[in-house]
């Protein structure tokens, strides 16, 4: 494996570093914008985020927050022209891969850092079988036979429990059940053993019982193969159990960023704290559930200041929050977040209020 | 025809006798497999193979299940938006699966549906007034002012302006279109309203105001639902009976306090260790699930979930039990041969 990294790495000039420090990828001020008919969209704004090494990091929000775009952009793959990463920087493994030629993009893509997306049906290609869509990859990247990606796709699907893989590898997508396409994306996603895996929704279009499955499924994957995962969800609930760190999105931006433990036990946002109070448990027995008013915003036309203050409980009379836009902050070491009501956030005096 | 059920006035909700508003007996839908040049039946797909229950007024009776498992089919055989293979469905005194043209106009202005989908279940091409008006219009004759003025009020008291009603679907977000699709089945004041998976396409922020418009709504209009849904937490909250299915049939039900506090079917089981949800305190989060979800053709012989339950022996193989009630408590009824 790590002879296949030097050769595959070697052209692209992309040297795995030995880390002295464990950050695997670095979002540093990150801006997408899109054009469109009805003006522009600042779909991510100034996100900041890091992943440690074998460590799961959660990117949460609600449609529209902007966390797909995020982890498209760390994949190069916002479409052009009218998306554009506008500013910021990715450093994956202590390079900026924003700075990389499109050549040695393709060839860290699907290979060191791999994808899967929340559909497993539409990301696969239903003409071809799964085998052949699984040695495409392994044959892209690692320089391989037909006959060894063969037998490195049939391991791969033996990975990720697909029983009786040997069959299964000339079936057609159409032919498997919701669960086993996922579990397809997934062989195909770790066939080349990335160092990040970027998982979009990777359970949303799943059955209860499947969803738990495939969790513990990229768990135990993450353990063998020692991976990081980005994990892009809008449930809560799959992030508590997994994930090392967390970032709450809200209108394109990061509105809270810290450990997991200390955001479930005392969220700091207030709209962190709304989507928690929010959410129906088993357990509980509450005749009437916590609401956040109003709706999430239009991108086109997001709300001045605080981009939270129009929903928000504490803010939304505050003239501070509906003129300032508050920026990200740590507030407790490890935490950071963006309101001007936080504990320990610094409110710097403005004359004009 | 009955006439506790064609007189729709407010005044009906006194009449609401204790007993059952909609009873379901042994309801059977199947679909046959064609295959070949003469589209020869060659089998059936059992979508509904054997569901009883009843629902009482004013109360909210869940259903729950996986995907294909038969709970959307339940509510569309009700409202006879397919055929039905056999069983049997009153409402009020009326046998609905043999209604005339004239009584089934007259059921469907008591039971209505709200559809999971706000994106699709609503026609782009018409306003929000013209939508939510439309039954008004096609079952009572309701026209001009009077239609506008009670379509404004049904608006507003599902939390949306009256200005709503010149403006297109496409111009409201999910939650809001959602409103709207409650709007239209609640304004011919319905007794009974069928909630398809009302929230799963919502974002989480919104699913929690929808939740509790329902249950506003229910209070003020002492309407009953149905409520399917597959999220557990969701079912919890909004329902007062649960039934769970699995591959047609209805495994377990219980109201839903006793439930979630003692389920006592191993799929029921499974289900509510499968949530990776928020912690409620001293609830330890475990896993057990066991296989995927059957095909929809073939079920395995004996207990339709003997292939994927840990305690299945080989009396399961051969045997299918039926839905009994446990004893010692009079409303919770099982099916699984392993009871105590």
């Amino acid at each position: 494996m790590t002879q296949n990294d030097d050769i595959l790495l070697r052209g692209t000039g992309f040297q795995p570093v030995s880390s002295t420090n464990d950050i695997l990828l670095s979002v540093e001020n990150l801006s997408t914008h899109f054009s469109t008919q009805q003006g522009l969209v600042r779909a991510v704004q100034d996100v900041s985020f890091a992943v440690k090494n074998s460590r799961t990091f959660a990117l949460v929000g609600e449609s529209g927050c902007g966390k797909s775009i995020t982890a498209l952009s760390i994949m190069r793959l916002v479409p052009e022209p009218q998306g554009k990463i506008v500013a910021g920087k990715i450093i994956f493994n202590g390079r900026d891969l924003l700075g990389l030629s499109g050549n040695r993009m393709r060839a860290i893509r699907g290979n060191r850092i791999a994808m899967i997306f929340q559909e497993p049906m539409t990301s696969l290609n239903p003409v071809f079988t799964v085998g052949y869509q699984i040695e495409e990859v392994i044959r892209l990247h690692q320089h391989k036979s037909k006959a060894e990606a063969r037998d490195l796709a049939v391991e791969v699907l033996r990975q990720v429990r697909i029983p009786d893989p040997q069959r299964r590898i000339s079936e057609y997508p159409h032919q498997m059940s919701g669960g086993m396409r996922q579990r397809v994306m997934i062989a195909m996603a770790i066939s080349c053993k990335p160092a990040l895996l970027i998982a979009d929704e990777p359970t949303t279009a799943l059955d209860v019982t499947i969803q738990a499955q495939i969790l513990n499924l990229l768990d135990d994957i993450q353990k063998q193969y020692k991976m990081s995962i980005l994990l892009i969800t809008h449930d809560l609930g799959i992030v508590e159990e997994r994930a090392e760190n967390i970032a709450v999105m809200y209108a394109s931006r990061i509105a809270e960023l810290s450990d997991c433990r200390s955001l479930f036990e005392q969220p700091l946002h207030p709209y962190t704290q709304g989507l928690l109070k929010s959410m129906p448990r088993l357990g509980f027995t509450e005749k009437r559930l916590y609401t956040i008013t109003g709706v999430v915003p239009d991108p086109l036309h997001f709300p001045g200041g605080c981009k939270f203050h129009p929903r928000c409980p504490i803010g939304c009379n505050d003239k501070r929050c509906q003129t300032i836009e508050p920026l990200l902050r740590e507030v407790i070491p490890g935490r950071q977040v963006a309101c001007w009501y936080a504990p320990g956030y610094e409110r710097p005096d403005d004359p004009k209020l | 025809m009955n006439p506790g059920i064609s007189n729709n006035g407010l005044s009906r909700r006194s009449e609401a006798k204790p007993g059952y508003l909609l009873k379901v007996e042994d309801l059977k839908t199947y679909f046959p497999i064609k295959k070949g040049l003469l589209r020869k039946t060659v089998g059936y797909v059992k979508a509904v193979d054997g569901v009883s229950f009843a629902v009482k007024p004013a109360l909210t009776f869940g259903l729950v299940g996986e995907s294909g498992c038969g709970k959307t089919t339940v509510a569309r055989s009700i409202l006879r938006l397919i055929p039905v293979t056999s069983g049997k469905v009153t409402f009020g005194n009326t046998d609905v699966l043999s209604a005339d043209k004239l009584q089934m106009q007259n059921l469907r202005s008591n039971l209505c549906l709200v559809f999971q989908d706000p994106f699709g279940s609503l026609n782009p091409r018409m306003t929000v007034g013209s939508i939510v008006g439309e039954p008004l219009k096609i079952h009572k004759n309701v026209t001009g002012a009077e239609l506008t003025e009670r379509v404004c009020l049904i608006l507003s008291k599902v939390g949306l302006s009256p200005e709503s009603i010149n403006r297109y679907p496409h111009e409201f977000s999910g939650g809001q279109r959602q409103r709207i699709g409650i709007a239209r089945a609640l304004i011919l004041q319905p007794k009974f309203v069928i909630c398809d998976e009302p929230v799963s396409a919502l974002d989480v922020s919104i699913q929690s105001q929808i939740l509790n418009l329902l249950k506003d709504l229910q209070d003020e209009f002492s309407l009953t639902y149905l409520f399917i849904a597959h999220d557990l937490a969701v079912v919890q909250f909004s329902c007062d009976i649960v039934a769970v299915m699995y591959m047609g049939k209805i495994v377990e039900q219980a109201p839903v306090n006793e439930l979630y506090g003692d389920p006592l079917h191993p799929y029921t089981i499974t289900l509510m260790s499968a949530i990776p949800r928020l912690k409620a305190p001293g609830r330890q989060i475990t896993r057990q699930t066991v296989g995927e979800p059957p095909p929809i053709v073939g079920q395995p012989a004996g207990c339709p979930f003997n292939p994927r339950c840990p305690f299945a022996d080989g009396r399961c193989l051969v045997e299918n039990p039926p839905l009994r009630q446990v004893p010692g408590k009079s409303e919770h009824l099982l099916a699984c041969l392993h009871s105590k």
